[in-house]
């Protein structure tokens, strides 16, 4: 069964408490709204309230003319001064077009939300009042606001620049030998698969401070980003100010989910705004903005296949997977796509495979990074794999066992070319069910369905993809450096959000230094202070920056060691280090502490002249491919036969993260991402109506769920080495993935009871009940 | 936009401002009087995250306007832990159970939890949840700060026992 103490150090592998919390919980943090920097004045957005219209004209006399206005720019100011909009991610090398991004508004607006001007004001309350007397005439022309609609023949086009709503299509040829394998198979199910559009939805908005300075030239930025060298990139790019004439800078981020992985759109506008105008501007959104404007994920849909024999052994599979970019993606279009469909397979044994990605564009809020981009391959392939269990006629949990990816099968590669090794599919799928007592379940469920109540029991099994070796993505630096006094300082180019890094890395460096984790202390989020880094996303930190500010820790280590030898006529290697002493071992009484080392090097006389003068080191991490790790939900739901309503019973995780750095923060992870898949499925939806007007803009009516919809999380460990130095995997983005089919199943499961069957999400009372009274039940 | 002065007590001290009729107490707290603590996100009184304590009741410092607190006195999130930094049982509890992680819903957790306990010192775990539903966390699931409102509620108890 599991093993929490694989690889437990003294430090890691540990529950220590975070560094970041008496400052949070006091309300000591410092996020972007909380900074105020001199003469700063206060922007705010006029926004387009049509999908999709021509503009005759803008109007801004009357806004200008209110006392405390000190601009109020258009397209007219901006557009011609601003260099590329790009994420700044490999995008050169992007096989994808990008959409057509300008900072404002001038001859059309695209989707609702869409910026027209930007007022500047003294406060942010003269601001939004100025917003208000900003008159643009509009001629609305005809929307697409769903996939469907963008589709259909003679549709209207989101950006006629493309010619096309679709400007992203990967089809393979037609496979002869899927066909056939489809045309002799024992059983074949198909069903179009919808995944509703919601949103990662951060507590705090998104917010920057841009200042420029003309004499200068430097433009000092502070951001709620997951990545402020990415923005620096971004900022250099859309100003031309060059890159180390840019600083920025971020405090607490009140969370991301990867909404603020790349820099938004509007940000870069403020960013220009700033530049334009040489002085200090303030942006905050609210949390209207944010719903309606910031980014939208998990817009998608599929027609599944699958063919299987009389066993229930997969044959073959289809997967003609359609997303929803929405008129201008974050981050870009295409780089999501196509892997929803090499990832379908995920971990069962699929031996053919036919697949098509496309792309559409609809007069909606752009896509943006969500806790496990990709994760429609898992909801979609979890919930087809149930429909084809009841199809042949044994449980979804045999069906799973019939079909995944043993031990013995790895190195596994799927049809689709992923190569899985080091992970624990089969094992987690056996402990999660274990756990919950599925057979028990399952004699719970017959007796209370005899009484005429409805329950029902899921499953989600996937390979979570981490720490993806994409560009500079893959790669990470940490510097690590021994202060005069016997501190440790750990600088690195990750942007947490709510992660813990500031405790994690801080725990590595404890442990290969050798120094309490006390006196450490990890800085992160400036430009100028920090190595380059791709940002906190992608489930990377733990594996790259963690392996990187190993290396370092063991570079200073190694450099204290030589010093130390010298101060105890030691060799070097009799020496050992640990609670911030160099020690002989076996005479811990012959001994000099870190501070003394420092204090030595730091003077005249000190040391010899050929050890090394400088106690800092940096270790840069390339990760080896992906790092895939793994896990399985289980859930049970009672569904009100009244009512519709879903209540979630027990809710089970058995997850492979490889060796933990600290399991309470892995555990937070998995229970934060849980809640996210249950309000997913549940109750949350962006809502668009066929004209592309948003009907979802406050958490009235865009629904997050509370303490009393989201279960308790029980969480079993499988640790298995992630084959890196530190033994790691990435984690952070799962617990939204396993969640979103394991929820989904267990109601379909409890419905099948009846005869009633669901197909699209979000499950709410309405949707639950029509769904009952269409089976007569 | 007519004026109007303020006085009230915040975190023990007292305190004057010049406000406009519209300014609401969020925004006086954060601008005027420079606490930051107290955060807002979604600005119209569902999330919870702007709760600050006035004559001792739990408020939604979004929905309530500055001149409305006139005379009162307030406990914002920076009251909360002794002044030498010392953490409150609740906040203490937070840390030890793992009940933050971006920390911005925090505030106004910490706030509700320290109301709530007081009219409710032993509550069932069903009663926290209902407890702590006006208030709107992303990251953790709740678990963690379910358990750190089990932990905080026993060690009040034992200290009101000793």
């Amino acid at each position: 069964m599991s093993d929490h103490g694989i690889g437990a150090g003294r430090y890691v592998g540990q529950a220590v408490q975070r560094k970041e919390d008496p400052r949070l919980l006091t309300g000591h943090g410092r996020y972007v709204d909380d900074v105020t920097v001199p003469r700063m004045l206060h922007a705010a957005f006029v926004r387009s309230d049509l999908a999709a219209a021509t503009i005759r004209s803008i109007d801004v006399s009357e806004a200008l003319a209110l006392d405390g206005v000190v601009a109020v720019l258009t397209g007219h100011d901006l557009n011609g001064i601003a260099g590329s909009m790009q994420p700044s991610m490999n995008v050169e090398n992007s096989p994808f077009p990008c959409a057509p991004l300008r900072p404002l508004a001038v001859t059309d607006v695209r989707f609702v939300g869409d910026p027209v001007a930007l007022v500047v004001a003294e406060s942010r309350a003269v601001a939004e009042d100025a917003a208000e007397l900003v008159f643009v005439d509009y001629e609305p022309t005809p929307a697409v606001a769903t996939i469907e609609a963008a589709l259909a023949d003679g549709a209207p086009l989101v950006h006629p620049e493309f010619g096309t709503n679709v400007p992203v299509d990967f089809p393979m040829p037609a496979d002869p030998e899927v066909e056939a394998l489809f045309a002799s198979a024992a059983h074949v199910v198909e069903h179009r698969i919808v995944q509703h559009r919601y949103n990662p939805v951060p507590m705090e908005p998104r917010g920057v401070i841009a200042g420029y300075d003309n004499v200068t030239g430097e433009l000092d930025v502070w951001l709620s980003t997951q990545g402020p060298h990415e923005a620096r990139l971004t900022f250099s790019r859309l100003t031309g100010v060059p890159e180390q004439h840019v600083r920025v800078r971020m405090g607490d981020v009140g969370g991301g989910f990867g909404q603020k992985f790349f820099t938004g759109h509007d940000e870069q506008v403020v960013v220009l705004a700033a530049k334009h105008l040489g002085r200090a501007i303030k942006w905050i959104e609210d949390r209207r903005e944010n719903l309606l404007a910031a980014t939208h994920s998990r817009s998608d849909l599929a027609d599944v296949a699958l063919a299987l024999d009389a066993d229930g052994r997969i044959l073959a599979a289809k997967f003609d997977h359609v997303e929803d970019a929405g008129a201008f993606p974050v981050g870009g279009l295409g780089g999501v796509g196509p892997f929803v469909s090499m990832l379908f397979p995920g971990p069962y044994r699929i031996p053919k495979i036919w697949w098509r990605s496309r792309i559409v564009c609809t007069n909606t809020c752009g896509r943006g990074a969500y806790r496990g981009p990709w994760m429609f391959e898992t909801t979609a392939r979890e919930e087809i794999l149930d429909v084809a269990a009841r199809a042949v006629g044994i449980d979804p949990r045999e069906i799973r066992r019939i079909n995944v990816v043993a031990d013995d099968d790895q190195p596994y590669n799927t049809a689709t070319g992923m190569m899985f090794e080091r992970v624990t599919p089969a094992t987690t799928l056996e402990h999660a069910t274990q756990v919950i007592d599925y057979d028990g379940f399952r004699a719970t469920q017959a007796a209370a369905f005899a009484e005429g109540r409805l329950l029902g029991i899921g499953i989600g099994l996937y390979i979570e993809p981490t720490s993806s070796p994409a560009g500079s993505l893959g790669v990470e630096a940490a510097k690590v450096r021994l202060e005069p006094g016997g501190s440790v300082t750990v600088f690195l180019g990750t942007a947490a959000h709510g992660q813990s890094i500031e405790t994690t890395m801080a725990q590595v460096v404890a442990e290969h230094l050798g120094v309490p984790y006390e006196q450490v202390a990890v800085i992160q989020g400036d430009t100028d202070r920090t190595p380059f880094g791709g940002g906190t996303g992608g489930s990377r930190t733990a594996v790259i920056a963690g392996n990187a500010t190993r290396l370092a820790a063991q570079r200073v280590r190694e450099k204290v060691v030589e010093v130390a030898a010298h101060l105890l006529e030691a060799a070097p290697e009799d020496l050992e280090v640990a609670d911030g002493r160099v020690a002989v071992r076996g005479t811990p009484s012959r001994a000099v502490t870190l501070a003394e080392v420092a204090t030595a090097v730091h003077n005249v006389g000190g040391v010899a002249v050929d050890v090394p003068r400088v106690l800092e080191a940096t270790g840069r991490y390339e990760t080896q491919g992906m790092t895939w790790s793994n896990a399985c939900h289980v859930c049970t739901v009672e569904v009100d036969r009244v009512t519709g309503q879903v209540t979630i019973g027990r809710y089970v995780v058995s997850e492979d993260c490889g060796r933990m750095i600290n399991p309470m923060v892995v555990e937070g992870q998995v229970q934060g991402g849980v809640a996210q898949g249950v309000g997913g499925v549940l109750y949350e939806h962006f809502v668009y109506d066929d004209d592309g007007n948003p009907l979802t803009t406050t958490f009235l009516d865009y629904l997050l769920p509370t303490a009393v919809e989201v279960p308790r999380v029980e969480i079993d460990h499988v640790v298995t080495d992630g084959g890196n130095p530190s033994g790691v995997k990435g984690m952070g983005e799962g617990g939204a993935i396993g969640s979103v089919p394991a929820v989904f199943n267990a109601v379909a499961d409890a419905l099948s009871l009846v005869g009633a069957t669901v197909l699209d999400q979000p499950l709410t009372p309405l949707r639950v009940v029509e769904a009952l009274e269409a089976a007569g039940a | 936009m007519s004026e109007h002065d303020v006085r009230l007590t915040v975190n023990g001290a007292r305190q004057r401002g010049r406000v406009e009729s519209r300014t609401n107490l969020a925004d006086f707290l954060r601008e005027d009087l420079g606490l930051t603590g107290t955060h807002l996100a979604c600005e119209h009184g569902v999330c919870g995250a702007c709760t600050v304590l006035v004559d001792g009741r739990a408020v939604r410092a979004c929905l309530m306007l500055a001149v409305q607190a006139d005379g009162t006195e307030v406990t914002t999130v920076e009251g909360i832990a002794a002044p030498d930094g010392t953490l409150s049982p609740v906040q203490q509890a937070f840390m030890e159970c793992h009940g933050l992680q971006c920390g911005f819903c925090t505030p106004g957790f910490v706030v509700t939890v320290t109301a709530f306990l007081e009219a409710n010192p032993d509550p069932t775990e069903a009663e926290i949840r209902e407890g702590i539903a006006g208030n709107l966390c992303r990251c953790t699931g709740y678990q963690g700060i379910v358990e750190a409102v089990k932990l905080a509620a026993t060690r009040l108890r034992e200290g009101v026992d000793a």
